[in-house]
């Protein structure tokens, strides 16, 4: 435990220097959201918010916890690691004396809270002071939160951890990047809010891991899940983490059977 | 050899090249148009729960934004040269452009014309097809010319902010990512109806970057509905132009920074 404590360390504060980064991130997030709220909110203008699923309230700080959320996602693989694979640099992660999932899994989750943090942190500043970002909708919805959002950065980085593998079969991962996107983009609750979406799909919805990133966590801060439902939507993370790993680890031994390193 | 035969010249070269890598290429083209099906489908849904939006029906809203994303393509897939500014300066290899007898606009415009983004303008041109034949908007000759007329303004206009951006980076020696914001997130504005937005949004959109201008005048006047706003309709004619006037003040100012320019020395 204690060399992946170190690694997720060094790495999680090295990427705490990209400062100048995370401010233009910060700047682009705040613009995308407010075209987006106010989209929505010209939508729920002509429609009155009662028979909705959410309020306009409730959606607006829903986009926004999207937007200080965004680095969060899994979008694409790491890239030091497919450095690694490429030049040949993966034969030393295999000699060293630790297991190469775990030493992954921790790289990624660097990778998915120092970066997030420093978006996240002037964003709540920004839209809860001024664009309608709404507090925690209770005691136990501000308790249960970070809990959330804890299995949402251990979900996205078993995601992490399944594109870096892809890379052992495939170096340039281009289909990978260009299809994962998409796929989280839309079942995430990133592009829209999930339940806006028609009522035939939403038990798709529900399945599917994806809403464990950003809309279980969303939706526990507005109090919409709570109590059965919240904890329901807490185990559904847990259980699709657990298999995620599983199913990483099954790659990782049978990708690793079959990887060449070249010499040189 | 005169500019167009060279610049044609540039675009054989760099689609020949695109096209030797088939399969990435297959792929990166059906990426990107998949990502924006999935970019309509969101809109789609909302339409499906709300059915309008302030009073505009999907089929309008289709027309915004086929229109925007067709000249938003165009203009990324024509300026790669100019996005991706920052490495070539980075890397000092501006100094070569400049002791080429061509002008550096001519050769940057040459560096890529990127080809994937035809992904992205089938998807545009499918939905704009679908909403201007459900609204009966026929093949009415002004009405073409209209709309061909705010597509051009639109590259143009969109073509001026990857310049802007790329002059930028004589001092940044970066492209700048907060440039985002006025072309990915100028299409994702202008995909609606601009009618719909607070006035602070309108405003940058009209006055500072004038990508209503292009974008929604026109398309206003050729659905044949008036500006909720109360904008005159010759607007729908006139705003284009304020794209070339826009790439005009933006090709001025590539000047003014090359004048400025200090190589990396790398």
């Amino acid at each position: 435990m204690k060399p992946l404590l170190a690694i997720f360390g060094a790495r999680f504060r090295l990427l705490l220097q990209y400062r100048a980064a995370a401010w233009a991130g910060v700047v682009t997030q705040v613009f995308f959201g407010a075209v987006i709220t106010a989209a929505l909110s010209a939508f729920y203008a002509g429609a009155g918010d009662a028979r909705q699923p959410l309020l306009l309230s409730q959606v607006v700080t829903y986009v926004w916890l999207g937007q200080a959320f965004f680095s969060l996602l899994p979008w694409r693989t790491d890239p030091e690691v497919r450095e690694q694979v490429v030049s040949g640099g993966l034969a030393y992660e295999l000699l060293r004396p630790v297991d190469l999932y775990a030493l992954w899994f921790a790289r990624a989750l660097a990778l998915k809270t120092a970066p997030v943090l420093l978006r996240a942190l002037p964003l709540f500043v920004v839209a809860g002071l001024f664009l309608g970002l709404r507090r925690p909708a209770s005691l136990e919805a501000a308790l249960l939160w970070p809990l959330a959002v804890a299995g949402a950065v251990a979900l996205s980085s078993a995601f992490m951890v399944l594109m870096n593998l892809s890379l052992l079969w495939s170096v340039s991962a281009d289909g990978i990047h260009y299809l994962v996107p998409v796929l989280v983009m839309l079942l995430s609750g990133q592009l829209l809010p999930l339940p806006l979406f028609p009522e035939w799909f939403k038990p798709v919805l529900l399945v599917l891991p994806f809403r464990g990133l950003m809309d279980t966590p969303h939706r526990v801060w507005l109090g919409d899940l709570s109590g059965a439902a919240a904890a329901y939507a807490l185990a559904h993370q847990w259980l699709w983490l657990v298999a995620l790993i599983a199913l990483g680890r099954h790659l990782l031994a049978r990708g690793l059977r079959r990887v060449v390193i070249q010499g040189g | 050899m005169n500019a167009l035969r060279l610049y044609a010249r540039y675009v054989g070269l760099s689609w020949r090249a695109q096209l030797q890598y088939r399969a990435s290429f297959a792929l990166q083209t059906l990426g990107t148009a998949l990502l924006s099906v999935v970019d309509f489908l969101a809109i789609w849904v909302l339409f499906d729960r709300f059915k309008r939006i302030a009073g505009w029906s999907l089929a309008e809203v289709a027309v915004f934004y086929g229109t925007a994303n067709i000249a938003w393509s165009l203009a990324e897939g024509i300026g790669r040269g100019f996005d991706d500014f920052g490495s070539v300066v980075k890397r000092g290899d501006f100094d070569r452009l400049l002791l080429r007898p061509r002008s550096t606009v001519l050769q940057l415009l040459g560096r890529e014309f990127t080809l994937r983004r035809i992904g992205r303008i089938g998807q545009g041109a499918a939905v704009l097809a679908w909403g201007w034949r459900s609204l009966g908007l026929g093949w009415d000759a002004a009405r073409l010319g209209l709309w061909l007329l705010a597509v051009a303004g639109g590259v143009a206009l969109f073509e001026g902010i990857l310049i802007l951006q790329a002059t930028l980076a004589f001092w940044t020696i970066e492209s700048l990512e907060v440039m985002n914001t006025l072309t990915y997130g100028g299409v994702q504005t202008v995909q609606y109806p601009l009618a719909i937005y607070p006035g602070w949004l309108r405003r940058f959109f009209l006055l500072v970057v004038p990508l209503g201008c292009v974008a929604y005048f026109p398309v206003v006047r050729l659905l044949g509905r008036t500006d909720p706003l109360g904008a005159p309709a010759w607007l729908g004619w006139a705003g284009p132009f304020a794209g070339f006037l826009f790439l005009g003040v933006a090709l001025r100012a590539w000047r003014f920074g090359i004048r400025h320019y200090t190589s990396t020395g790398s």
